[in-house]
């Protein structure tokens, strides 16, 4: 595909400023749409903390045409052992019930493993959003199935089609016959099947400027297709919207889909969806500790409304807080909602 | 008077209708979703139907709506062309099927 990062381009989106200026302005602006906080009439409040959702890095071997994170090869920020160490401190002295490991790709953090091997009886679910092709990457990650399997890591993986044409649009050419080498390993490690206890679960999103369909008919399609063609299983398939942030809000504007895009959003917004957001019972962490009300919110540099802005910091004291909202939210409340862990309603 | 028929932004208001008649719009828009609904035939295979009956009575509002349904369900461009090319066949088909009338007056007729 030869995409870069609009950092390596030195896009002006790389600016999250740039990115939250056009989402404030225009058809927000002058009244067409309303902005995201008149709509939902109030201040946004998180609930209990449940999941502690950890970026380890923006480094990735995929730069994909949608990405939020503006991964890629070319990113070089990572999250230092020190960093994870005091993600495991809130882990010892909070009740986290869920670890969630992102990226980029979580597992080129040099520590990865170790995180995993010491996280890993501390947290009821720990998850791993893994792309998969990096698990048939090269010698160094081709061993991470089993270890997966040893540790009972919940995989999260990528795969935005059944077929080859549309994951190889958005993902680079190759991804789709990698990914499905990658699950077919993870299958026969038990993963996805019955009774082993081996969750993997596909996030699915779409490859242009619509939304997801109902996740429960994509997620039947995907079991027929690649059971019919691949032989694989897995448990439970994620619709996520893509949220107008990042390589996608540049995909948008430079095909004329930006104003028709939020249009839709906003008007599939869903107050339902709203009780559910993740950012009421999600922390994200950042490469760095800083902490973020979400992944997206991160990614637009748009830290939490607290003093305690560090994992290192951290105390109960930070749950009473306002969320941080932009217009980028309309995407978790669209249709039926769209979170890390799939649709909201 | 507007400068065009056929205006893209209109679509959305397509549920307006019903303010005008509440008990028919009402009604038409219930047994609208549910024709739609998973049934004998998949959701999918119905937007594909749907996709093509939308080309054969040129409705510009049923074509956007279809073309991005079916992109929401994952339905590949080449169905969507194989789609609209059964109904273009029925319609042609329907057209040229004509023609036996037309040759069947001519035989009749001439000597």
């Amino acid at each position: 595909m030869g995409l870069k990062s609009l950092q390596a381009r030195q896009s002006e989106l790389s600016d999250t400023d740039r990115q939250l200026e056009i989402l404030s302005n225009g058809i927000f602006a002058d009244g067409q749409l309303p902005k995201f906080t008149k709509q939902i009439g109030g201040p946004l409040k998180p609930n209990k903390l449940e999941i502690l959702q950890i970026n380890m890095g923006y480094m990735c071997n995929q730069v994909c045409a949608h990405c939020h994170v503006d991964a890629g090869p070319d990113r070089k920020e990572i999250m230092t052992q020190k960093t994870l160490e005091l993600c495991l401190d809130v882990c010892d002295n909070y009740d986290i019930g869920t670890l969630d490991l992102t990226g980029g790709a979580p597992e080129m953090n040099p520590h990865f493993r170790w995180f995993v091997e010491q996280a890993r009886s501390k947290v009821n679910d720990l998850i791993v959003r893994s792309n998969l092709t990096i698990l048939t990457a090269n010698k160094t990650f081709s061993e991470l199935p089993e270890f997966f399997a040893q540790h009972k890591v919940h995989v999260v993986s990528s795969l935005p089609f059944y077929r080859r044409n549309k994951t190889d649009r958005q993902r680079g050419n190759g991804v789709f016959d990698k990914s499905v080498k990658a699950l077919q390993i993870l299958n026969n490690l038990g993963y996805g099947q019955a009774d082993t206890g081996l969750q993997l679960d596909l996030v699915y999103n779409p490859a242009g400027a619509f939304l997801p369909a109902d996740q429960k008919e994509l997620e039947a399609d995907f079991k027929k297709a690649l059971l019919d063609d691949f032989g694989i299983v897995f448990n439970q398939l994620f619709a996520i919207t893509n949220l107008p942030i990042s390589r996608f809000l540049d995909y948008l504007i430079a095909t004329d889909n930006y104003e028709d895009y939020m249009r839709e959003l906003v008007s599939a917004y869903n107050p339902t969806a709203l009780e559910n957001v993740m950012c009421t019972n999600t922390l994200s962490v950042g490469w760095d500790g800083s902490l973020y009300d979400c992944d997206f919110n991160q990614m637009l540099q748009m830290k939490i409304d607290h003093p305690v802005g560090h994992i290192g910091d951290y105390s109960s004291a930070i749950n009473d807080r306002n969320i941080r909202v932009s217009q980028h939210c309309y995407g978790c409340t669209a249709g039926a909602g769209s979170s890390c862990q799939g649709a909201l309603t | 008077m507007e400068k065009t028929y056929y205006k893209p932004e209109d679509l959305k208001k397509f549920g307006d209708i019903t303010q005008w008649n509440e008990d028919l719009g009402t009604k038409f828009f219930d047994y609208y979703n549910a024709v739609f609904e998973s049934g004998a035939l998949s959701a999918r295979e119905k937007s594909l139907i749907a996709l093509a009956v939308a080309h054969v009575v040129q409705c510009p509002y049923c074509i956007d709506a279809y073309t991005q349904d079916g992109l929401k369900r994952g339905i590949e461009k080449e169905e969507m062309m194989e789609a609209v090319h059964v109904g273009a066949a029925i319609k042609s088909g329907a057209a040229l099927v004509h023609g036996v009338q037309m040759m069947n007056v001519h035989d009749k007729l001439s000597m």
